[in-house]
């Protein structure tokens, strides 16, 4: 209790304001020494260049933001990205087909499964293969649990973004080790995956695995609850988010814009659905899809989406028939598909995942291209930013949801 | 979907001096794709996008190719006279070709409100050395934005009506175009000496018992 709220009450029963309170008048101005320039002033009005990053702590990664403020508006911003930069796809011109396969591991490292998912979809449009029953449903759990994990993790980093520092993410984060330890019971490796092959996967599940899976599908919705109950209805969360960033449907459609930024803008355009790819066509789940477009929307598409998956991931492990994980007449070694080329594509947690192919005939394809969804979604950032403060950039990237070792490849 | 042989007509019915061709892909996939002409590109981008059965309204991947100047092994028959000068004769012959390369930008274009796709586009351009310059779609489809960018950056292809053609992963500074076929890395390789010999020594100085068999260089 501060001292000066002792003060005697007024005849109205408010308190009267200390008398001693006030503001120390400003120092002299000293033209000498250092100082800092008034940003907007009746003076000057001029704008400030900020640069944001690459070390930062909310640019989730090496990523840097050119920001020309006005005052606290933002008035443009330029993304300056590269620093990851590797030449994933030289590298994968340099190698044969199946050495690829763990570097689009280190791709979106979170989502290891689903990029080896794609890239074992595009070389197996450009060879012709096929894959067993099992497999197919292996596919669909693994990449259900990349989108259950990418999201939880997404929407504890969000609220990172947004102020509420450590609980939510360890809530996250606490979650999200349950599924990495399936993974690496599986695989051997908590993010480096390595899993998916062409045609099939790399190994059967070991015993007893899908009854793990079937506890962690089980126990979400009860994380799912307590998360919502947190972060959901929370008027700091309302305040912060809702109307901050707004993307039009056709700005969305037109810049590219995938997964679940696109149906927050309220498209509901699931590849799941549009393409049928794997065996998603025997599930039964719902596409959520948002209204405003806001930074709100993007929370909470990512929120019932977790709760289709937990849905698909139920109906996945009870119908997982046994059998081969590999189609016996798919080579791993000396694998060369016929001269042609192909665009094979799936619904990554991020968005759109893609690998484009050429082939020439030999060990090495001779083209090998990513279309990596956070590359593109950032195409939007400037348009979803003008307007608003820094802090709101900060939680529209976060929103974005971008992995730099995707964006960089 | 229409085939991609009616949307060629179609396309060939409303620019008549357009070049469009179809270049067939063999791989299981199928995926055929348009050779579009570079000089009315961007009006039958826009025409795909805008047409009422098609509307390709969304650019998923815009990415390049590189393809280098290539030597063809041919035989080719030649009608040579005979000796005695009373008549011709055909005779095998092996001709070495000179195929000129280019840079390829290729466009696969999906549609959001239809469902349907993929639509793939190619443009070349002329060689790979001065005449690399092709029309920027991202007048149409906003996602070639950064996609372009990358193409410029790591091909090199220079387009045309981009409006922020810089470089986007490699450094401003840098002069080459990693993703050709034929890019030598720089020799930035530098040998630094590391001083072992010094360090050992002095290592060995500071033992607690001077012995002969002190650590030395080398050992």
């Amino acid at each position: 209790m501060r001292a000066d709220l002792n003060v005697p009450a007024a005849g109205n029963g408010i308190a009267a304001p200390p008398e001693a309170f006030s503001v120390d008048p400003p120092a002299p101005f000293d033209s000498t020494g250092p100082r800092i320039r008034p940003v907007r002033d009746e003076f000057h009005g001029d704008l400030l260049e900020v640069s944001m990053g690459p070390h930062h702590p909310s640019t989730h990664g090496v990523f840097r933001m050119v920001v020309t403020l006005d005052g606290e508006t933002i008035v443009k911003l330029k993304p300056v990205f590269g620093y990851l930069h590797r030449n994933h796809e030289k590298l994968g011109e340099a190698t044969t087909y199946l050495s690829s396969m763990p570097y689009t591991d280190r791709l979106d490292y979170f989502c290891a499964m689903t990029n080896n998912w794609a890239y074992a979809l595009a070389v197996e449009k450009l060879a012709g293969l096929s894959v067993p029953p099992r497999a197919e449903y292996l596919r669909v759990i693994l990449a259900e649990l990349t989108r259950l994990l990418n999201h939880t993790c997404l929407a504890g980093f969000l609220l990172q973004d947004c102020g509420a520092s450590g609980t939510p993410l360890m809530y996250a984060f606490r979650e999200r080790e349950k599924i990495l330890d399936l993974f690496e019971a599986l695989s051997g490796s908590r993010m480096m995956c390595n899993f998916q092959r062409f045609g099939g996967c790399r190994v059967d599940a070991p015993t007893g695995w899908l009854d793990a899976a079937r506890r962690v599908a089980e126990g979400y919705p009860r994380f799912l609850d307590e998360f919502e109950g947190l972060i959901t209805g929370n008027e700091i969360v309302m305040a912060r988010t809702q109307g901050v960033g707004r993307l039009p449907a056709a700005l969305a459609i037109s810049a590219g814009v995938t997964g679940p930024m696109l149906r927050a803008a309220g498209v509901a355009y699931d590849l799941r659905k549009v393409d049928g790819y794997g065996y998603y066509p025997r599930f039964d789940f719902r596409v959520p899809f948002g209204g405003d477009g806001d930074t709100y929307d993007r929370y909470m598409i990512r929120i019932l989406e977790m709760r289709e998956s937990v849905a698909i991931l139920q109906q996945a492990l009870r119908d997982v028939p046994a059998g081969p994980v590999m189609d016996p007449k798919a080579r791993l070694r000396g694998f060369r598909p016929k001269p042609g080329e192909a665009y094979g594509r799936i619904e990554g947690p991020k968005g759109e995942i893609g690998f484009y192919l050429i082939s020439d005939g030999g060990p090495n394809p001779y083209r090998y291209r990513v279309r990596a969804p956070s590359f593109v979604n950032l195409t939007i950032l400037e348009d979803l930013c003008l307007g608003h403060t820094v802090a709101d950039a900060v939680i529209i990237l976060g929103s974005i949801d971008i992995v730099l070792g995707e964006v960089d490849r | 979907m229409e085939t991609l042989e009616q949307i060629r007509d179609r396309v060939a019915a409303r620019f008549p001096a357009a070049e469009v061709a179809i270049l067939p892909n063999p791989s299981p996939a199928a995926q055929s794709s348009l050779v579009l002409g570079v000089r009315h590109a961007r009006e039958i981008a826009a025409f795909l996008r805008d047409d009422p059965v098609l509307r390709l309204d969304y650019c998923s991947n815009a990415t390049g190719v590189d393809w280098p100047d290539k030597e063809i092994a041919e035989t080719v028959q030649t009608r040579i006279s005979t000796a005695d000068g009373a008549g011709e004769r055909m005779v095998d012959q092996k001709v070495k070709r000179l195929q000129p390369g280019c840079l390829e930008a290729v466009y696969h274009l999906y549609s959001v409100s239809r469902r349907h796709g993929p639509v793939v586009l190619r443009m070349r351009t002329g060689n790979r050395t001065d005449r690399v310059t092709l029309p920027s779609l991202t007048p149409v489809w906003r996602s070639c934005e950064f996609q372009e960018r990358e193409i410029y950056d790591l091909f090199g292809i220079v387009f045309d009506g981009h409006p922020d053609l810089r470089r986007i992963l490699m450094w401003d500074a840098f002069r080459d175009h990693p993703m050709r076929k034929d890019y030598v890395e720089p020799d930035d390789y530098e040998w630094e000496p590391t001083p072992h010999d010094a360090v050992l020594a002095k290592a060995g100085r500071h033992r607690p018992t001077a012995s002969p068999e002190a650590p030395t260089a080398g050992s």
